[in-house]
């Protein structure tokens, strides 16, 4: 059978869809993409749905080998990228045949990237998703991490009859800025002071940094209300702050239910900018309400439907300087509510 | 009863809480209204999570408008407090107790100074409700221990507690689907899995069904693990 043949993983790869919807009750975790705008370009750069399963990386990135006819592939992330030994550009479809060998990694300057393939990955959903949550062993393949060896069954024996596509990276950039946050559930177990440190001081993304969550350093976050609560469902984004007072961002794998006080929770489109986010870097915060919260999820929801618009045929000559103007990015300000960003492409709608 | 406050939590969820304890009539109220939600159907709704004294609501903001998806949940959370909770199913869960397979039962007696047959008796012979699942897949969180049982966590977490063990912590019983770390005290094993993705129904328990726990022998709990097509005894209530 046609197949992606792993013949070496970095030690953060794994399949992700958009995630596991419907079972935390059950104690079953999300998981699924960490950046889904990344993850919605490489799909739609191979003509997949925005939300198929690829694979996901960390820092260190695969190598693969072809072991079908041919098949299109592409990877969106800052990583350095190589078909049989020679450079090859991220953030553009590539056409392998049978044989061919693609490496990945390492990234540089982002951790996390996406590669999609033609059609996706013939693989039997569990629990309604292709997602793998490394720490219950739940998800495709055994619900491991990639491993070197294993073949990754496709649904095209070959590719399809397109042109490759590309996108510029600089329309998907997001200019480093303070995560947005919505206070709550439980920011009433917080003084004053302690809200005002989240929102005011820097904090330091420390080693202990996954899919589960992001460990951070900074001064303390005062509890008014000790550490304790009876516990509750996590909801994502949710920053709990354990006794020591250093908060710890909680991804897409993060278990369903804890006893820590959450303070806040970042919201939908800026968990993107949290799985960029690498050891030593600085964070900060940013207090919004619900409807500019709610108004940046929707406005992030039609950029990506809006992607297979941005779409140009590989190879095409020189950036789109155009419509990076238009989108007002050569001077790193993205005001996704101009209509700019509105409407596109029906096709890729979610 | 307090009121029930709705909290924010982030554009896509909120949380509904009824109280701030461990309490079998507050938990009950969480689950008439986290049933309550699954019959309405309400158009946005995406999944619940009922734990012991809230439910975690997540939506679709592209779908429903947060402020119409309050509205209707406070309508229901106002039926669900004055009504009652019907369990819907009661497992009847085999244990063997001590030996091997309850490695803590001596301790845990000698703690509680009762002998071992008085904290069986006591153990089996409570009605538990499943107050949520987390901590991990299908792990039942077991309110109505009885208070003579209740005896704080082990000082130091065991690195590997054996898959299926039955288990108290603090106010609360436990089993344990896979083997993992567990500060809790192992009274015994059962043939049961909680959680078993070959399975039509991976999960056993839902929350808000009732548990109660049957001695056998260790025999009786070798042969039962040895049968592939065994399935826990539960009666349909309601």
């Amino acid at each position: 059978m046609s197949a992606l043949v792993v013949v070496a993983a970095g030690p953060g790869s794994s399949l992700q869809d958009t995630g596991r919807i419907g079972w935390l009750r059950h104690g079953v975790s999300r998981a699924g993409a960490f950046d889904r705008r990344y993850q919605a370009a490489a799909n739609i750069l191979v003509g997949n749905d925005p939300g198929l399963a690829c694979v996901e990386m960390t820092l260190a990135g695969d190598s693969y080998r072809l072991d079908a006819e041919s098949a299109l592939v592409a990877f969106a992330g800052r990583f350095r990228l190589r078909i049989d030994g020679e450079d090859a550009a991220p953030f553009r479809a590539h056409l392998l045949h049978r044989g061919q060998t693609l490496s990945v990694g390492p990234a540089e300057g982002e951790v996390r990237g996406y590669l999609a393939i033609a059609g996706g990955f013939d693989l039997a959903p569990v629990l309604g998703s292709l997602s793998t949550h490394v720490r219950t062993g739940i998800g495709p393949l055994g619900g491991r991490a990639l491993r070197a060896g294993e073949r990754l069954p496709l649904h095209q024996a070959r590719a399809p009859a397109r042109p490759p596509l590309a996108i510029d990276p600089a329309l998907l950039v997001r200019p480093p800025a303070a995560l947005r946050v919505m206070l709550g559930p439980q920011d009433g177990h917080f003084t004053p002071e302690g809200i005002a440190t989240l929102f005011g001081a820097r904090f330091r993304v420390t080693a202990d940094a996954d899919r589960m969550g992001y460990r951070l350093a900074g001064p303390p976050i005062a509890h008014a209300l000790g550490y304790n609560i009876v516990s509750d469902g996590i909801p994502p984004g949710a920053i709990q702050v354990p006794g020591d007072g250093q908060p710890i961002l909680l991804g897409p794998d993060r278990q369903t239910t804890g006893g820590y006080p959450k303070i806040g929770c970042i919201i939908g489109p800026d968990l993107g900018l949290l799985a960029q986010a690498s050891p030593g870097q600085e964070l900060t915060f940013r207090q919004v309400g619900i409807e500019e919260a709610t108004a940046a999820e929707l406005a992030e929801r039609r950029f990506i439907a809006g992607l297979a618009g941005r779409m140009r045929p590989a190879g095409a000559a020189g950036l789109d300087s155009g419509l990076l103007l238009e989108a007002n990015l050569i001077d790193g300000v993205i005001d996704m509510n101009a209509p700019e960003w509105r409407g596109g492409n029906e096709e890729a709608g979610q | 009863m307090q009121p029930v406050r709705f909290l924010d939590a982030g554009e896509q969820a909120l949380v509904v809480e009824f109280g701030d304890g461990i309490d079998p009539a507050l938990n009950a109220m969480v689950h008439a209204f986290d049933a309550a939600l699954q019959e309405a159907a309400i158009p946005g709704l995406q999944e619940t999570l009922p734990t012991y004294r809230s439910v975690l609501v997540h939506f679709d903001p592209a779908t429903i408008d947060r402020a119409a998806l309050s509205a209707r949940l406070r309508e229901l959370a106002g039926l669900a407090a004055r009504g009652r909770f019907h369990p819907a199913r009661r497992w009847l869960v085999p244990v063997a107790y001590g030996g091997a397979a309850g490695i803590d039962l001596d301790d845990v007696a000698r703690a509680l100074e009762l002998s071992t047959a008085e904290v069986v008796r006591l153990h089996a012979g409570a009605e538990y409700v499943v107050y949520m699942l987390g901590f991990s897949p299908g792990v039942p969180y077991l309110g109505g221990l009885p208070q003579r049982l209740h005896l704080t966590r082990r000082a130091e977490p065991r690195l590997r507690t054996p898959a299926r063990s039955v288990m108290i912590g603090g106010q609360q019983a436990a089993i344990l689907p896979g083997e993992m770390p567990s500060g809790w005290h192992v009274l015994g094993r059962t043939p049961v899995h909680p959680f078993d993705l070959r399975r039509a129904e991976p999960f056993l328990f839902r929350p808000g069904d009732l548990l109660r726990f049957e001695p056998v022998s260790e025999a009786e709990l070798a042969r039962l693990e040895a049968r592939t097509d065994w399935l826990a005894p539960v009666e349909r209530l309601a």
